[in-house]
């Protein structure tokens, strides 16, 4: 197999998504290379989120074709999209790490536990192996002293740190953000927005839908903007906002600024 | 006092009859209706179909009629006749029926959880069948003690049906004494006696809730 490290860490070409007889992605098309960020933002109903659970096959795509650094998730041709097997799909998944609008955390489980969960029962580690790193993590993400904690005792704040703490002990190549502050608090969005921004600093793959004009603008180096199921206008973050061209980016960024 | 301290004796015996019948019985029925219940909710639809006509007929008949034809009428059933002895026989029936109700809890209860949890472990790289075992079942488990509380108290309760085959229960104990001495007393120490089982059940089943509540959502 050929260097993965020239092939781009997603390519999705004119991906295709119905929902009964909705069409919400029109021939989206994204390519990613490995380090950058980028921002997806745009009114809600414009298919950023589906587009975003396409590529980790949370949903099925219609047709188009999907590339995680170069390895074929889904492919069309002659209208039948096909997707790879199982456990090549399984495996292709692991790249990415998903942080979820509402968390997702296992409420059976403490903070360090779910942590530890993916690491042992998807690639065996032993728990002296794998808790060393999660507490890294954890510290990393400011909230050792919670490693014996249940979710419900955190905060939104804290819980979105765990997710990401969680998703990173996979040591996955991208990061999925969906919406990560949208269910929180204002006054907590930027524990989390800070957490992500020192992630970006690491040199993190990371694709964030968002509705943090702030945090796409400083942190992302490219922003896409959709709007009824189309990639409507992208360009280098600077650029995007300075001076979007496209009359609806304008209509949209005057509303949310 | 020294009468019903003379009875103890049979009803004691008789205890032990229907805590042996609610034991196997629990420990067959519980697995078995989880199976069904995964069964039940799982996407092959033949499978889940024939699980469907099972739980109808379980429900929909007396399990007193379940344990009578597989008592009576079994044998003479082409192919998978068998004639079993009368506990045996009973067992067989408790746990396939006590198997199907339990089987309608546990789909409540796995059904219940949110999808966040499926979509939090399938991007984690779990399968399904980890998902099942390390998230689902775990928090299953907390939000169907009370039904299954409630199932197994009734079970309890329920072996008393076993009289029909003529095996000496509580109940049917009792009721021997009952005939044998012209008196009623026996009837309000088998009273007793179900009464500390259940609260013996009760007990253990608050128990275990607290337990489960320390994650409480």
């Amino acid at each position: 197999m050929p260097s993965s490290t020239n092939n781009p860490m997603i390519n999705a070409t004119d991906i295709h998504k119905r929902f009964g007889s909705v069409e919400v992605l029109k021939g989206v098309s994204l390519q990613m290379s490995k380090g950058e960020v980028i921002a997806i933002i745009g009114p809600s109903g414009s298919g950023k989120s589906t587009f975003l659970r396409c590529l980790n096959h949370l949903e099925t795509i219609n047709s188009g074709r999907i590339e995680i650094e170069g390895e074929v998730l889904a492919s069309t041709t002659d209208n039948t999209c096909t997707y790879a097997p199982d456990a090549q799909v399984r495996s292709i998944c692991r790249k990415m790490g998903m942080v979820f609008q509402h968390f997702n955390l296992f409420p059976h489980l403490t903070v360090l536990q779910n942590i530890i969960e993916a690491p042992m029962t998807v690639k065996g580690l032993s728990r002296d192996a794998i808790v060393p790193k999660a507490e890294e993590l954890l510290r990393k993400v400011d909230l050792l002293a919670k490693r014996d904690s249940y979710p419900t005792r955190l905060s939104g704040g804290q819980k979105q740190r765990v997710a990401i703490a969680r998703a990173l002990a996979m040591e996955p190549e991208i990061m999925l953000f969906d919406e990560p502050t949208s269910a929180l608090d204002p006054e907590l969005t930027g524990e989390v927005l800070r957490t992500m921004r020192q992630l970006a600093e690491e040199h993190m793959t990371m694709l964030v839908v968002t509705h943090e004009m702030g945090f796409a603008r400083e942190v992302a180096s490219r922003v896409l903007f959709m709007d009824q199921g189309q990639i409507v206008e992208e360009g280098q973050a600077d650029a995007f906002f300075a001076s979007p061209e496209h009359p609806r980016t304008r209509a949209f960024l005057d509303n949310m600024l | 006092m020294d009468y019903v301290i003379s009875i103890l004796g049979p009803l004691l015996g008789g205890t032990l009859v229907t805590l042996k019948m609610f034991v196997i019985t629990m420990a067959l029925a519980v697995p078995a209706g989880l199976m069904l219940a995964l069964a039940r909710i799982s996407h092959f639809k033949v499978l889940s179909g024939l699980v469907n006509i099972y739980i109808w007929l379980m429900r929909g008949t007396p399990l007193m009629l379940q344990m009578l034809f597989i008592y009576f009428a079994l044998p003479f059933v082409p192919v998978i006749g068998v004639r079993l002895p009368d506990f045996p026989a009973a067992v067989v029936a408790f746990a396939l029926n006590y198997a199907a109700y339990f089987a309608e809890i546990f789909r409540a209860g796995i059904q219940s959880i949110d999808r966040g949890q499926y979509e939090g472990a399938k991007v984690l790289g779990l399968t399904y069948s980890q998902t099942m075992r390390r998230i689902i079942l775990p928090q299953m488990i907390r939000r169907i003690l009370p039904p299954v509380s409630n199932e197994t108290i009734t079970l309890v309760k329920d072996t008393s049906l076993i009289y029909v085959l003529a095996m000496n229960d509580l109940l049917r104990a009792a009721r021997g004494i009952v005939q044998r001495d012209f008196t009623t007393s026996p009837f309000i120490v088998a009273a007793a006696f179900y009464l500390i089982m259940t609260l013996i059940l009760t007990w253990g089943f608050s128990r275990l809730e607290k337990r489960y509540a320390v994650f409480d959502e």
